[in-house]
């Protein structure tokens, strides 16, 4: 029998995924990975936090604990910690039950049933992205069922916010539009809009009714500190208008591959929000049914014990910490090695990535001669040591002086 | 639409307008969705107080006292999973250990179709998320095709293709006379479809009827499926759970294997290994070759990507360690036959409580049914009788999931449904 498939074609490699495959074929003992956005310890392994290690050991003594089905909406409790970690614990939104939270798959999970749940019930399609912005946003978006725009971001020659550009692109945008605002730590640049340039954006929203949804996968990993991290959103949230925000602890508990999420939807009113809710669970139950409980149950642990939660704010603050350092080293090597150009921005970016500012060639280059595996937008720092910096200064100052 | 209208009437007044939607919600017109009539019924039974409520309503296995059961293969695998592995992400298609283990569950310990690469499979969302991607899949690659759908089926498939924006239509499967398969008017359902059109199959225990064809009208469904060019989707969640034999389970998928069909199946982890929370499943389509498994493969993962990116570990790790363990692959196949002979033994239990009890009604099919669920046959109206009058939970379709009858509760569940019925 002929399959009903058979003029199927090969799907392009993932160009964030296929970065790590292409890694692992390669031999050489000098080669770097740093691609996928996954931190790494000095001494290059990833790591289990030990707060984390604690909870999955807690959990799997817990004799009660069955593996029943979630309710389709997921942990409660874990839910409403998670509003409060990126929402504060004394917000009005909270207090006033006008947030509605859906436990989801990780980033990825919550931005798609934010998506699709906005493709049902509201009145614009389209969503306003920036230019340019974590590869497969363009894709949950679109599979989604709305259509996507880009504004003006990242300026090539400050390597820097262009902000007028921002301003412009989003007041041109028609009332109503959704807008994508990374809420801290920009992937992949490292850009992000100063206090000042965020309450712009806030007040030039707001007066076009433009709809935020804040993408939240790095907060305490850009600077180290939770609440620093979640201003831009508080501060939204604060002048109490409406947004959506989806949640990821995948870095910031390093839950990576236990799929921990949230989405979170702030209304106008309790009543909007609990009817929202219900909407939710139509979105959700015909894709998965109901979240996987293992992952929310380690996040939820913590968030619930204040010295598990104190002790998880030291290990971020570490990492935070550790990727600055990075920064610091690289900037000072290429400093010293002299290359070309002005690499100011390594130290101005912030959280996990660096544009570099590197064409393709160049990263190609980089990839061929010096085994560094990179997307050829950027580098995520998490993959960089002390020991690896001088390799990569060497690498980019030969990509700079000899190729392209 | 008020803000629409608003704005037509304030030209002039721009600012004054955006700011006015400013003001109200956005979400003022959305409706209170509807409770899902599955998943509502155990809310329902949670929030009652009596004593002697009874919840046979969600499909999770009891045991006799009434609680749920976490597997001693599954928490000897947990014990040594913790603390040891670290959380890093799966690929798109999610653990190829695992994969390749549940493949064999449903192909065959020696498949050659594993053999020869022939089989696209990426990890999934358990059952849920496997049809999802399938529909997704089928969706993309065949966008003039539909979806035939057994009546009735499990109410959440409906909602699935739907989701994904295929088609769907009915095929006749129950016979609410005889409480058994329409047999007859099922194959002229698959003999007047239009060519090449998809059907979902419940590879055993249908949901919510718990009637199998037997091993002869699955050839005949196959020999027609063949003759039209049909595509044969499989949901099989519950493997092992039916008739307590994994391999006697998977007979109608051999079947068609064995008739040459390229099939797909969603495999689920939910009940047969008790992870139900953990959300471990598996997607698999058969190909002509590897190439196009490949091919398939990369598209599937396409479509992972935009809905989760990849799947969630913990659980796939559960599964692997079981199924790789030659020791505790024995003692998993041990529990998941204790549980299909504790239900084989309730459905004895009750049919013959309501027979000792002189019901004047045919309760033969509560034994000819297998897997979790029996069609009683009640109707709606009787079902609320039993929740309002005796406190007994199940969904409004007259199903009962005998994995929640007890020899504790079976004699009062006889007796409530033999004062609704006699």
């Amino acid at each position: 029998m002929d399959s009903v498939f058979a003029s199927i074609v090969q799907a392009p490699e993932d160009p964030i995924l296929g970065v790590t495959a292409a890694y692992n074929k390669d031999p050489s003992p000098n080669k770097l990975n740093l691609g996928v956005g996954a931190y790494r310890t000095e001494e290059g392994k990833p790591l289990v936090l030990n707060v984390v290690r604690k909870a999955e050991q807690l959990l799997v003594n817990d004799q009660s604990r069955v593996k029943e089905y979630l309710p389709i909406l997921g942990l409660a409790e874990f839910n409403k910690l998670s509003a409060k970690l990126i929402l504060g614990d004394d917000s009005p939104a909270i207090q006033e039950n006008r947030v509605a939270t859906a436990q989801c798959l990780s980033g990825t999970g919550s931005l798609r049933v934010g998506a699709e749940f906005l493709a049902k019930h509201y009145h614009q399609r389209t969503i306003y992205i920036p230019q340019p912005s974590w590869g497969n946003h363009v894709k949950v978006f679109t599979m989604a069922g709305l259509s996507v725009k880009n504004y003006r971001y990242y300026d090539p020659t400050t390597r820097g916010l262009n902000f007028q550009g921002l301003l412009e692109d989003l007041g041109a945008a028609p009332a109503g539009a959704i807008v994508l605002l990374h809420a801290c730590a920009h992937n992949p640049t490292g850009v992000d809009p100063t206090v000042e340039q965020w309450e712009q954006i806030r007040q030039s929203m707001r007066s076009k009714g433009l709809l935020p949804f804040f993408d939240s996968a790095y907060q305490g990993f850009a600077s180290g500190s939770l609440d620093v991290d979640a201003q831009p959103v508080r501060t939204f949230v604060a002048d109490g208008g409406e947004c959506f925000i989806a949640q990821s602890y995948a870095k910031n508990m390093g839950l990576y591959g236990e799929r921990v999420g949230a989405l979170s939807i702030v209304c106008k009113a309790a009543d909007v929000a609990s009817r929202v809710e219900s909407q939710l669970k139509l979105v959700i139950r015909p894709m998965y049914s109901n979240p996987p409980i293992h992952g929310a149950s380690i996040a939820m642990t913590i968030l619930k014990n204040s010295d598990m939660y104190n002790e998880w704010k030291i290990e971020l603050k570490a990492m935070a910490d550790r990727i600055i350092s990075m920064r610091k080293q690289l900037f000072d090597a290429l400093s010293a090695k002299g290359t070309p150009g002005n690499w100011s921005h390594i130290i101005k970016q912030i959280g996990m990535f660096t544009f570099t500012g590197l064409n393709s060639d160049q990263v190609a280059f980089m990839t061929k001669e010096y085994h560094i595996y990179m997307t050829s937008d950027g580098i995520s720092m998490a993959g960089l040591s002390s020991k690896t910096v001088p390799h990569l200064a060497d690498a980019i100052h030969a990509a700079v002086t000899r190729c392209c | 639409m008020a803000i629409r209208r608003a704005m037509s009437g304030r030209i002039m007044d721009r600012t004054a307008v955006v700011g006015a939607r400013y003001m109200s919600s956005w979400w003022r017109s959305v409706q209170p969705a509807p409770k899902d009539p599955i998943l509502g019924v155990t809310e329902a039974f949670l929030a009652d107080q009596s004593a002697d409520k009874v919840n046979v309503g969600v499909g999770a296995y009891r045991d006799d006292n009434g609680k749920p059961v976490v597997l001693e293969c599954v928490r000897e695998a947990e014990r040594r999973i913790a603390g040891n592995l670290n959380m890093e992400y799966l690929p798109m298609g999610g653990s190829v250990k695992m994969v390749e283990e549940t493949l064999k569950l449903a192909y065959g310990e020696n498949s050659e179709l594993i053999k020869e690469k022939r089989i696209a499979a990426v990890q999934a969302l358990s059952g849920t998320g496997a049809c999802r991607l399938f529909a997704d899949f089928q969706k993309r690659f065949c966008p003039d095709s539909q979806i035939y759908i057994p009546v009735p089926t499990w109410a959440n498939h409906h909602n699935i293709w739907r989701d994904a924006q295929v088609p769907q239509k009915t095929y006749h499967y129950y016979h609410p006379e005889s409480k058994g398969l329409d047999f007859a008017a099922m194959i002229d359902d698959i003999k007047n479809a239009p060519n090449g059109s998809f059907f979902l199959l419940h590879a055993c225990a249908h949901n919510p009827t718990g009637v199998d064809p037997s091993e002869e009208q699955w050839r005949e469904i196959s020999h027609h499926i063949k003759a039209k060019g049909h595509f044969a989707f499989f949901d099989m969640a519950y493997q092992g759970f039916a008739s307590g034999d994994p391999e006697k389970d998977a007979k109608a998928i051999r079947i068609f294997l064995e008739d040459g069909h390229h099939i797909g199946i969603a495999q689920s982890y939910a009940k047969n290994m008790g992870l139900y929370g953990q959300r471990v499943g598996c997607l698999s389509v058969l190909c002509e070759d590897e190439k196009q498994a490949v091919a398939v493969k990369s598209q599937l993962q396409q479509l992972a990507r935009p809905m989760y990116s990849n799947p969630p570990v913990h659980g796939a790790l559960i599964v692997s360690t079981i199924l790789s363990d030659p020791d505790l692959k024995k003692q998993w196949l041990k529990e998941v036959k204790v549980m299909a002979d504790r239900i084989i033994g309730m459905r004895t239990a009750l049919r013959g409580n309501l027979e000792k009890l002189g019901s004047p009604l045919s309760w033969q099919h509560i034994t000819n049914q297998i897997g979790m669920f029996c069609y009683s046959g009640l109707t709606p109206e009787q079902v609320d009788r039993l929740t309002n009058e005796f406190h007994i939970y199940m969904t409004r379709n007259g199903r009962i999931s005998m994995a929640g009858v007890t020899t504790g509760n079976v004699e009062y569940l006889a007796n409530a449904i033999h004062e609704v019925t006699k």
